[in-house]
């Protein structure tokens, strides 16, 4: 394998192996009429209509069947745009889109009643700690059984044969006697598996796992996303995965949205985003990765913090911490502009050259 | 070069009260780990959780005693030392902890904080302690007016610089650094590891780095222990370990690791399973069960440490699955 300090470095004048035609909801402008979600401007704040937003102007699609991974460092709003999608944020957070769609159902104006018939049943969410996630009172079968009831109407004798199907379907040994285990009982990978068997009780058209293996070692890791890909081709899900962890990413996921505090600033298809970032942020996360400093005794780092409430440049928010810097950046906020292979939040986007924009 | 932390048959068990009528069951959460660490230089120690990672800082930092075997800190034996050697001893080794929100006290300032191991441990004046704090300060990146803050008003990265910058005033001849970039984000991450190999080249510190991130680990180790069910499996120096594993455990833990450029040519070994139960360890090898090359004599026999490579294996079928 050649070195992908070396990649990351050459792709700048090397174009990499053609990419076929794109047409894969990456394009802001293109209207995501098939797609399974759609988001478009976005906004979530907390603290009044003039408060900075946490989540800002985003727009997303997410097609029937596609994994999207979703990446940035804590505080980059990845969870809140999820939270807002299932009508978990709360006063006093304020949330306004212009379109905040599911399956052809609007879920801005949704009121609590036909929200709860969605939510937990044609849209589901995995957490990222599965001992917090369960409830320690009740025995993981009644959990299990409780999403069936609600969702599926099934009662007594079919809601538990389908709850043990549903945990051995998420391998876990002896499905029939864990039935009856309460959550303290088991590990945490079981814990997972059950909140996974949970979340798929309904068959649902979109699973977001938010970070559903940061707790897990990587044993234990690979295992969960390998189950969550097997059961997402299996039942032709889309998955909407939230992760800090680009490696994951790279193994699991078809599309990536990379987000920098509260705004997206890359769009792009994997393997694609990997070989050639076209954002900077993009390329100094992977280059902060170890993976790509081996044999240097120093990582390349990006210098700097995230951008808080009250230090929030006017320009670009990377525009502190971004090598390639320009008073232009300082001074004014770049917009999400399509390209070829996805898109970018940069004036001077990366590894474009050979394409006319 | 002489060692500065040398481990001989490291053994910690816990006696755990079962229930009335169950009596007590003994963990062995550390079972015979030896090794020796030169100064300026890094062991990385990886594994599970519950492989017994944890218990070996415990050991080294002096926390608690090992059940058996003997540790050496600067060639002075721990096991018997008195008061007064013990003090020194502790001075030696320092450890900074996984969670920089909760390894630093919220009420004391920054300040305070970095000259408390010179106030307890020395009897420098409050001048020479303040002004050894300021140079230590501005060796880990932080500014001089960050002297008068307090915890809450930093970031993750920043508070990890300020834990490194206590645990180095003293000067130790060993840092115990327990999963210390685990709680951070990438891009800080980096910063943190950077920070760490800067204060070893300038202090030659010699280093005992925890991790369950065996990327983070290849980037920092010169040589690697990998621990199962409180055993070691393999140790060796990082480039063999990596480049070649030969137990079968070294194997499946770098294979399931995600890399960014994933080879679709090497298929992912996958382990079934989780770590056994640690009040009753399987029989024999620890990971018999999971091993994929498991064999009759694997349940029953517990395969020892021994030379091969380069490197020492704890597997009786190591020539072979390698062959």
């Amino acid at each position: 394998m050649n070195s992908p300090v070396a990649v990351l470095a050459h792709s700048h004048r090397a174009p990499p192996a053609p990419v076929p035609a794109v047409h894969d909801g990456t394009d802001a402008r293109q209207e995501p009429a098939m797609s399974l979600l759609s988001i478009k401007n976005l906004s979530v704040r907390f603290g009044g209509r003039d408060a900075v937003p946490v989540v800002d102007g985003l727009d997303l699609t997410v097609n029937a069947g596609e994994v999207l991974a979703i990446v940035g460092e804590s505080g980059s709003g990845k969870s809140v745009t999820m939270m807002a999608l299932m009508g978990l944020v709360e006063a006093p957070g304020i949330v306004t889109a212009d379109r905040l769609e599911f399956d052809g159902t609007d879920m801005l104006t949704l009121k609590g009643r036909q929200r709860r018939h969605i939510v937990g049943k044609d849209l589901a969410m995995i957490f990222q700690d599965p001992m917090t996630a369960l409830n320690p009172s009740f025995t993981i079968g009644y959990q299990i059984e409780e999403v069936l009831r609600q969702h599926l109407g099934l009662r007594g004798r079919a809601a538990r044969q389908r709850a043990q199907q549903l945990l051995e379907r998420v391998e876990i040994p002896g499905a029939a006697s864990r039935l009856d285990a309460y959550p303290h009982q088991l590990s945490g990978g079981m814990s997972q598996r059950v909140a996974i068997a949970m979340a798929i009780a309904a068959e649902p058209k979109l699973l977001i796992a938010d970070e559903p293996t940061t707790a897990l070692d990587v044993t234990i890791q690979a295992q969960i996303m390998d189950l969550l890909l097997d059961l997402q081709r299996d039942q032709g899900m889309g998955l909407v995965l939230i992760t800090h962890d680009l490696a994951v990413v790279a193994e699991t996921a078809n599309r990536v949205c990379v987000m920098y505090a509260g705004e997206a600033v890359e769009l792009g298809q994997v393997p694609r985003l990997f070989n050639a970032p076209t954002h900077p942020y993009t390329e100094a996360l992977l280059k902060a990765i170890p993976e790509h400093s081996q044999g240097a005794r120093r990582l390349s780092t990006l210098p700097g913090i995230v951008p808080g409430r009250y230090d929030r440049p006017q320009g670009c928010l990377l525009s502190p911490r971004c090598p390639y810097v320009t008073d232009h950046c300082r001074a004014q906020r770049p917009t999400l502009d399509p390209h070829p292979f996805g898109a970018v939040r940069c004036f001077y986007p990366l590894n474009l050259t050979e394409v006319t924009r | 070069m002489t060692a500065v932390l040398n481990a001989r048959d490291l053994t910690r068990h816990y006696l755990v009260y079962r229930g009335l009528f169950k009596g007590y069951a003994t963990v062995q959460a550390l079972n015979g780990v030896s090794f020796e660490l030169e100064a300026g230089k890094t062991l990385a120690v990886v594994g599970e959780s519950g492989c017994g990672k944890s218990t070996l800082a415990r050991a080294l930092t002096l926390i608690e005693e090992p059940t058996a075997g003997s540790l050496q800190i600067a060639g002075q034996e721990v096991a018997g030392a008195d008061r007064q050697e013990r003090k020194q001893l502790r001075r030696d080794v320092q450890m900074v902890f996984q969670n920089p929100y909760a390894s630093l006290n919220p009420r004391q300032k920054i300040g305070d904080q970095l000259a408390e191991p010179l106030t307890i441990n020395t009897s420098e004046s409050r001048g020479e302690r303040r002004e050894k704090v300021q140079t230590m300060m501005q060796k880990v990146g932080l500014r001089p007016e960050h002297y008068q803050r307090y915890p809450h008003m930093f970031s993750g990265g920043q508070r990890q610089r300020i834990a490194l910058a206590r645990a180095m005033m003293l000067n130790p001849k060993v840092l115990v650094a327990d999963e210390p970039t685990s709680a951070l984000d990438v891009s800080i991450q980096a910063q943190v590891l950077n920070l760490f190999m800067d204060l070893q080249e300038a202090f030659n510190t010699a280093y005992v780095f925890i991790s369950h991130n065996l990327a983070v680990v290849q980037h920092v180790a010169d040589d690697v222990l990998v621990m199962y069910l409180g055993r070691p499996a393999e140790m060796g120096p990082n480039e063999l370990i990596y480049a070649r594993p030969l137990h079968p455990y070294t194997k499946a833990l770098l294979s399931a690791t995600p890399t960014i450029h994933p080879d679709p040519a090497k298929p992912k070994i996958k382990i079934a399973g989780e770590l056994p139960n640690p009040l009753n360890p399987p029989s024999g090898c620890a990971f018999h069960k999971r091993c994929p090359y498991a064999t009759e004599r694997c349940s029953v026999e517990i395969p020892p440490l021994r030379p091969l490579d380069g490197r020492h294996v704890a597997c009786h079928h190591a020539e072979q699955i390698n062959a």
